[in-house]
């Protein structure tokens, strides 16, 4: 099943399938391994509903729900 | 000699150039402390060394000043080595910007950093597979512990020796063929390090397309010779994905994970508590308070008011508290403390008895009434006692400050005020600075640095003095004491902290809502993992402090106290010696003719009205001066403990909000300026300058009404909101529609 990271409930995982995002924000995801073929793991969402923190490549990131809405995501089961 | 220090940030980079240097510069763990870069000496090679420590960065996009930075750095200044620092205990992340530093001509060493928490956690990393791999040298270190560190310089020095031509992973990729051919057109050109500008002109760099536009339109050409891919062209990805799948491919077996690994870190089980989702903003506020509390207060934990202890200041209580005994002249009682005090106030009270007795000293050793008597001790010894009297606060507030900074706090603080300051058009990111600001607005707007977005930038820069910056504190103290009610003191200092956050999210809001078109800068950010702060970091970073504190105390400050000293004791004829009457003096005229600009403001009415006027001037050269000056004029004693003037509250709350609103220091608007965009400095600075009359004006209005009624208070306060309210919606319902005209 694909869906947007924004969508994702906590503790589920999935694989990248792609970044549909533009200039700034694109490279600033992919400088920080959001790419293609990365493993994510929703962890947290910040206690205002905004950002979210996921785990990636060994580290955690956090990022907003409007850059979340750009990652489409394959989830693992 | 020179080696540059560069990766990720929080690889711990600034660790090991203190350790190295012997450097006192400060260590954060949050993205971003090392805003420009720092110098210093490595002395154990044959020859000196310099190392230069560059800031912390993920790429090396055209995209972040200190990116930016960075590239300049090495590219044009070329120095002898570059130590590639990467955190063993992320490598797959920190191995990103390596690939791209490899790609530049020039010798490069890898720091492996924070092995010891790698063999800790049960870890092994291959790092011969590593360095055969990368085809560079690889030495294991601990910064902190101070392990490996003469191997890595040893072995730096040998590599700097050598000539080191450029290598990228992508160079047997499917993007070879391309990488290679502009890497020989720039070859031609006679331009050094072909290799990294061919990389960074084939993914589209805004720099590099301006640097080389002929070869740009050829690179274009070549690439649209290439088959179409799932990436439609787009080489910014593609480059990246293929350096984060070399990465993975050669690297996965590199780190042998340990079997007993948990799957909840210690980080996770602390982010449990401090990013809860109901929990996390109620702590924040709760430590914020517990920190000034213990700075500030007067009556530790409230237990004098709670049990009503009255402690009075005697024999051994009068040493432990350092308080003096304040002895009722009329019934020869000596009077009861507020309370136990707390940390910052006793050592503050310690202080202000050893600065106090040296000037008694000189005083009994000197004839009095004297010129030079008068300029030691009441201009050079009490500007002096001015500044060391405060100087415990202010320490101690760094000191919370930065232990919240090093343990990782502020980012997770980032974290949980994202949503909310995202509607004041700031993102979480520049919570940080803004943070900073409670501590110095000097470091807090060269932090603003790491905000990506200019606009952004400019607004953080013009809302950190409203952060109240530990040269404020003093002001607050002694108007505190000042406050009818002394129980009120610490409620009224906590109180200005939070006006000065409040109007701060009002002003966001109104440029927010002028500026059409304007959006939150993303927010994407790495949340390091806590660590215990380490005494010798936090002590380094208190004597930086210490060290700046004093070397400006005792330049501006001092100058300007003896400055405001000749003007108050002599006329406009000084050359007929002291005048006796302060009020014939020269700075009692320019106090006078300031005091009908602020006479609406309350604080500047009556007969020590253009004694404050002239205080809040003699701020700009340093906010202790406000102090300073004050206890000068005779309105406080030189600690400010004790007062010698009567206003009601509603007036000492206009003139402490026309201090914090007003300029800052001279020392933060000199960096105001270099930081911020040209076009927008100059707006910084009427923002200041009517900002802080307005705002005091309607703190003196309000104050005024309360004192007549609290109702009236009230009913004001509430429709002053709602015209905030009303003015922002128009404000917003234009914006949309012009965003709708410009969309349509």
């Amino acid at each position: 099943m694909e869906k947007y990271l924004k969508d994702f409930n906590i503790g589920e995982s999935g694989k990248i399938i792609s970044i549909n995002a533009e200039g700034k924000i694109k490279r600033r995801l992919f400088d920080m391994g959001v790419t293609p073929g990365a493993l994510v793991t929703l962890k947290k969402v910040a206690p205002l509903g905004d950002p979210i923190e996921v785990s990636l490549r060994g580290y955690d990131l956090s990022l907003r729900k409007d850059e979340a809405k750009c990652v489409l995501v394959e989830v693992i089961k | 000699m020179r080696f540059a220090l560069a990766g990720n940030p929080n690889c711990g980079k600034t660790t090991l150039f203190n350790s190295l240097t012997g450097a006192t510069g400060h260590v954060g763990n949050w993205p971003g402390v090392t805003v420009d870069k720092r110098e210093g000496v490595y002395k154990k090679l044959e020859e000196k060394v310099s190392i230069i420590d560059l800031p912390g960065i993920y790429s090396l996009s055209p995209y972040t000043p200190e990116e930016v930075i960075s590239r300049n750095f090495i590219l044009d200044e070329k120095p002898d080595c570059i130590i590639n620092v990467v955190d063993a205990t992320n490598l797959e992340r920190n191995l990103y910007l390596t690939t791209q530093l490899l790609e530049i001509d020039a010798p490069i060493i890898i720091a492996l950093n924070m092995m010891d928490e790698v063999k800790k956690s049960g870890r092994k990393i291959d790092s011969k597979t590593l360095e055969k791999e990368l085809n560079v040298k690889v030495v294991e270190i601990s910064a902190l512990k101070n392990q490996g560190l003469n191997e890595l310089m040893k072995a730096a020095y040998l590599e700097a020796k050598r000539e080191r031509t450029g290598y990228s992973v992508l160079e047997n990729s499917r993007i070879g063929k391309v990488i290679d051919e502009t890497k020989e057109d720039l070859k031609h050109k006679g331009i050094s390090s072909p290799l990294f500008h061919a990389v960074k002109l084939i993914e589209n760099d805004e720099i590099e397309i301006k640097a080389h536009p002929e070869i740009s339109i050829g690179v274009e050409e070549l690439k649209n010779k290439e088959p179409k891919d799932e990436f439609n062209g787009d080489y910014e990805a593609i480059v990246a994905d293929l350096r984060y799948k070399y990465i993975s491919s050669k690297f996965s077996s590199v780190v042998v994970k340990s079997e007993k690994e948990e799957t909840l870190t210690k980080s996770d089980k602390i982010d449990k508590v401090m990013t809860h989702r109901i929990w996390s903003i109620p702590l924040f506020l709760v430590i914020m308070f517990v920190v000034f509390h213990l700075v500030f207060s007067e009556d530790l934990l409230f237990l004098n008011s709670i049990f009503g202890l009255e402690i009075t200041s005697e024999g051994w209580i009068n040493f432990l508290t350092g308080m003096g005994a304040e002895v009722d002249e009329l019934t020869g009682e000596v009077a009861a403390l507020a309370g136990i005090p707390s940390p910052g106030v006793f050592l503050q009270n310690w202080m202000g008895f050893a600065t106090g007795s040296l000037i008694d000293l000189f005083r009994s050793f000197m004839p009095e009434g004297t010129w030079y008597t008068g300029l030691i001790c009441d201009g050079l010894l009490t500007g002096l006692d001015s500044i060391f009297s405060f100087l415990p606060q202010i320490l101690l507030l760094f000191l919370f400050i930065s232990i919240l900074e090093d343990s990782g706090y502020m980012a997770r603080v980032a974290f949980i005020m994202d949503r909310a300051f995202r509607k004041f058009g700031l993102s979480g990111k520049a919570f940080i600075p803004l943070l900073m600001g409670f501590g110095c607005s000097v470091p807090a707007m060269m932090a603003a640095k790491t905000l990506e977005d200019e606009k952004e930038r400019d607004m953080t820069i013009r809302l950190t003095p409203f952060f109240s910056c530990g040269a404020k504190a003093p002001i607050w103290a002694m108007l505190a004491v000042a406050i009818a009610g002394s129980f009120l003191g610490d409620i009224f200092v906590f109180s200005i902290y939070i006006l000065g956050i409040v109007v701060a999210i009002i002003a966001a809001i109104i440029m927010k809502a002028f500026n059409k078109n304007y959006e939150a800068p993303p927010f994407i950010m790495e949340l390091p993992s806590y660590h215990a702060p380490q005494f010798k970091n936090l002590m380094a970073h208190l004597w930086e402090k210490l060290k700046h504190f004093v070397i400006k105390a005792s330049t501006i400050i001092t100058a300007a106290i003896i400055l405001i000293w000749f003007l108050s004791n002599f006329g406009w004829a000084f050359w007929n010696g002291m005048v006796d009457d302060i009020e014939a003096s020269i700075l009692a005229s320019i106090g006078k003719a300031l005091k009908y600009f602020f006479y609406p403001l309350g604080w500047a009415q009556g007969v020590d009205g253009w004694k404050f006027s002239v205080a809040s001037v003699t701020g700009l050269i340093a906010k202790e001066d406000v102090v300073a000056t004050m206890a000068q004029l005779g309105l406080c004693d030189d600690a400010g403990e004790s007062i010698a003037f009567l206003m009601t509250n509603s007036r000492i709350y206009a003139f402490a909000a026309y201090n914090l609103f007003t300029f800052p220091c001279f020392a933060a608007i000199a960096t105001a300026k270099s930081e911020s965009s040209k076009k927008a400095f100059p707006i910084t600075l009427l923002f200041w300058f009517f900002g802080s009359y307005v705002i005091s004006l309607v703190v003196f209005l309000v104050g005024l009404l309360f004192e007549a009624s609290i109702i009236l208070g009230i009913l004001i306060i509430l429709v002053i909101i709602g015209l905030i309210v009303l003015g922002l919606y128009l404000l917003k319902r234009r914006n949309t529609k012009a965003l709708k005209a410009k969309n349509a």
